[in-house]
């Protein structure tokens, strides 16, 4: 008899077991470890032990979350915890052999841009990161985890984790997606179909020919927020696409282990007839583009919808969630998006700041002013620098945008870049919880060519209909 | 790190689905040392934009002081890897949380921290929030060996946990020096590994 036809998460699973305990337990081997300026931490506690790093090979590091967005300076840093925190990641790595993309360096930028961009996320692998976000990295066939400090640590002093297997969970995406509907469309809809906590304790497996039909980027952007369904994991199999994008990338296999690898790499996908423990489908041709009203990446609408009511949530703790979501939010029930007018714009986040993004996001831009204050942060170093080459930099800067240098920005603010109490940010990033983005800042999820439209119009706009 | 084997304290009840690490902590304090972020707790939630408690909060209210429980809602803790958001609750005395469902990794980073999350089925996490409403500062129960919770009204409920990470909690066991005494898996795992993904 044949064996039995397994997931691909299944077989990554398998292909990484360093020890089964008969518990129900598993310590897993990690391939890739993506540091940042947050990682310090986990430094920190391996110096208290006096235990160096296992594997600085398999480790990877660049500052992001920290970095100012005018300046490359580490000096311009203003809060001196922060500062030391950049400054760390430099000895840190310079101690222990991990690699480093520094700033100044072009290759420098947001770790979940740079490691599918350097070649460093391949099929097949797993790989952990100490960020919520991580998730982005399944896009290319690895089974890819955010991990707290403590674990951190763990992996850089064992290159291993106890990890207790999580249960699989497929998302098809079938049929054809309109024009102007990006990654980020489909992402958001699956949200608003399972909720925020729809995907807990499993990894999701995104298929289904409209997801197929996505590049790497636009799948990366799917995969980025598996986190906010609550998913441990998003990934999508490798297929000739993956295998285009792989191809010379510097840290992507050469020659001999190139062809080794992607004879692997064919066999990573799921084997036909693999069960998933839960199955979830969505008809690709009914996604028009999406924005959040709410405090939850799950409150997603369509641009053509209205702010709900209330009174039509189905139980009182859900009514009373969304009223308190309508308060922080400034929001009246019954208002068309189209007409909640927007106070400011961020394009940028591991979730949407690569050069697709800032493609889609120009080609709306180009000819248009904006008429509030608008951003766009480049993802990397190396993005930055394509975008200029394309001349996409003086098309934002003609309509009015800032164009700034790459970090995590404004997602997530870290690095000062805030927005004041009650504005109205339309942001690309990942998380519109109550003050992700500043006390009181109001932030709405959508696309980049949607965050234009917004910038351009100053109210949500539906790109499709911008003459 | 410390054991964990019962607890009986003071327990407040959190009523908001979803509530995610950024209440739990602001991202704007996470770059300050651990011992200036304990004040950072439920930062926002807790104060008004300037800088006046809340009284409604339930961590402002006199009754629940000392607590060391958290009861909430599903999806608890949500959001992002910021262990913090175990660290500055373990800093304020809140070593125990219960709800119907957590954001995976914060669950995973209480066990780093001598915390424990506990899964209880929906109804019975809202019939004990309610009673620690009608009745502030009543406490609850929990004790590990025996995967027991017991409610403000004295009815007891087990609750699941993998005996690896309740055997890492009683014990306090340290998962590093755990995990170096597999030292000749790990090392048998990366030979087999060099011969089969030669490119790695």
């Amino acid at each position: 008899m044949a064996a039995a036809a397994r997931t691909m998460f299944e077989k990554i699973w398998q292909r990484h077991i360093v020890v089964d305990r008969p518990d129900g337990y598993t310590l897993l081997y990690i391939d890739r470890h993506l540091m940042h300026d947050g990682s310090a931490a986990g430094f920190a506690k391996l110096r208290e032990r006096g235990i160096k790093l296992r594997r600085p090979d398999r480790g990877f590091a660049t500052p992001d979350h920290y970095v100012k967005s005018d300046s490359r300076s580490v000096a311009a840093i203003a809060d001196p915890h922060h500062r030391a925190l950049v400054e760390a990641i430099r000895t840190n790595t310079a101690e222990s052999g991990v690699t480093l993309f520094d700033l100044g360096d072009e290759r420098q930028g947001i770790a979940h841009v740079v490691g599918p961009e350097q070649g460093v996320t391949q099929p097949g692998l797993t790989l952990v990161c100490g960020d919520s976000h991580t998730s982005t990295h399944g896009a290319l066939g690895a089974l890819a985890f955010g991990i707290g400090s403590s674990e951190v640590a763990h992996v850089m002093a064992t290159e291993c984790l106890w990890q207790r297997k999580p249960k699989a969970m497929r998302v098809s995406v079938d049929g054809t997606l309109g024009e102007d509907i990006t990654g980020k469309d489909v992402i958001l809809a699956i949200i608003a179909k399972i909720g925020t906590a729809g995907a807990v304790g499993h990894v999701i497996e995104y298929t289904g020919s409209a997801i197929r039909g996505l590049s790497i980027e636009g799948r990366l952007t799917v995969c980025n927020m598996s986190i906010e369904a609550g998913g441990k994991a998003g990934m999508v199999a490798p297929d000739d696409t993956t295998i285009a994008y792989m191809k010379g990338r510097p840290f992507a296999p050469k020659e001999a282990e190139w062809d080794k690898a992607v004879a692997f790499w064919r066999t990573v996908p799921s084997d036909e007839g693999a069960v998933f423990d839960r199955d979830v489908s969505l008809d690709a041709a009914s996604i028009a583009p999406m924005v959040t009203w709410g405090t939850s990446p799950e409150d997603a609408l369509s641009i053509t919808g209205r702010i709900p009511e209330p009174s039509t949530a189905p139980d009182a703790a859900k009514k009373d969630s969304m009223k308190r979501a309508l308060d922080y939010m400034g929001l009246t029930p019954g208002t068309p998006l189209e007409q909640v007018p927007v106070d400011r714009v961020f394009i940028g986040s591991c979730t949407n700041s690569r050069i697709e993004d800032l493609r889609a996001a120009a080609k709306v831009a180009k000819g248009r002013k904006v008429v509030i204050p608008s951003w766009v942060v480049a993802g990397s170093g190396l993005v930055k620098k394509q975008a200029e080459a394309e001349g996409l930099d003086k098309i934002f800067v003609e309509a009015g945008f800032e164009w700034r240098e790459p970090g995590c920005s404004m997602c997530v603010g870290m690095n000062g870049d805030t927005g004041k109490p009650q504005q109205r940010i339309a942001s690309t990033s990942n998380r519109n919880f109550i003050g992700r983005q500043g006390p009181g800042v109001r932030t709405h999820l959508l696309s980049p060519a949607m965050a234009v439209a917004a910038a351009v119009t100053g109210h949500f706009a539906d790109v499709r209909k911008l003459a | 790190m410390e054991a964990f084997t019962t607890l009986d304290a003071v327990a407040i009840p959190i009523d908001q689905p979803n509530l995610d690490t950024d209440q739990i902590i602001p991202a704007r304090f996470l770059g300050k040392p651990r011992p200036t972020q304990v004040e950072a707790l439920f930062h926002d939630l807790r104060y008004t934009p300037d800088k006046k408690p809340r009284p409604e909060f339930v961590t402002n209210m006199p009754a629940y002081q000392g607590a060391r429980i958290v009861v909430a809602e599903r999806n608890f803790a949500c959001g992002s890897s910021r262990e913090n958001a175990v660290t500055v609750m373990v800093d304020n005395g809140l070593r125990a949380f219960i709800a119907p469902s957590f954001g995976d990794i914060f669950f995973n980073n209480c066990f780093q921290n001598g915390a424990l999350p506990i899964r209880l089925d929906a109804k019975r996490v809202a019939e004990i929030r309610a009673a620690l409403h009608a009745k502030p500062g009543s406490t609850v129960k929990i004790d590990l060996a025996s995967q027991t919770v017991t409610g403000p009204d004295g009815k007891a409920d087990r609750f699941e946990i993998d005996s690896f990470r309740k055997d890492c909690l009683l014990k306090g066991v340290d998962e590093v020096n755990l995990t170096l005494g597999y030292e000749k898996d790990i090392a048998a795992f990366e030979a087999k590994q060099r011969q089969e993904m030669s490119w790695l």
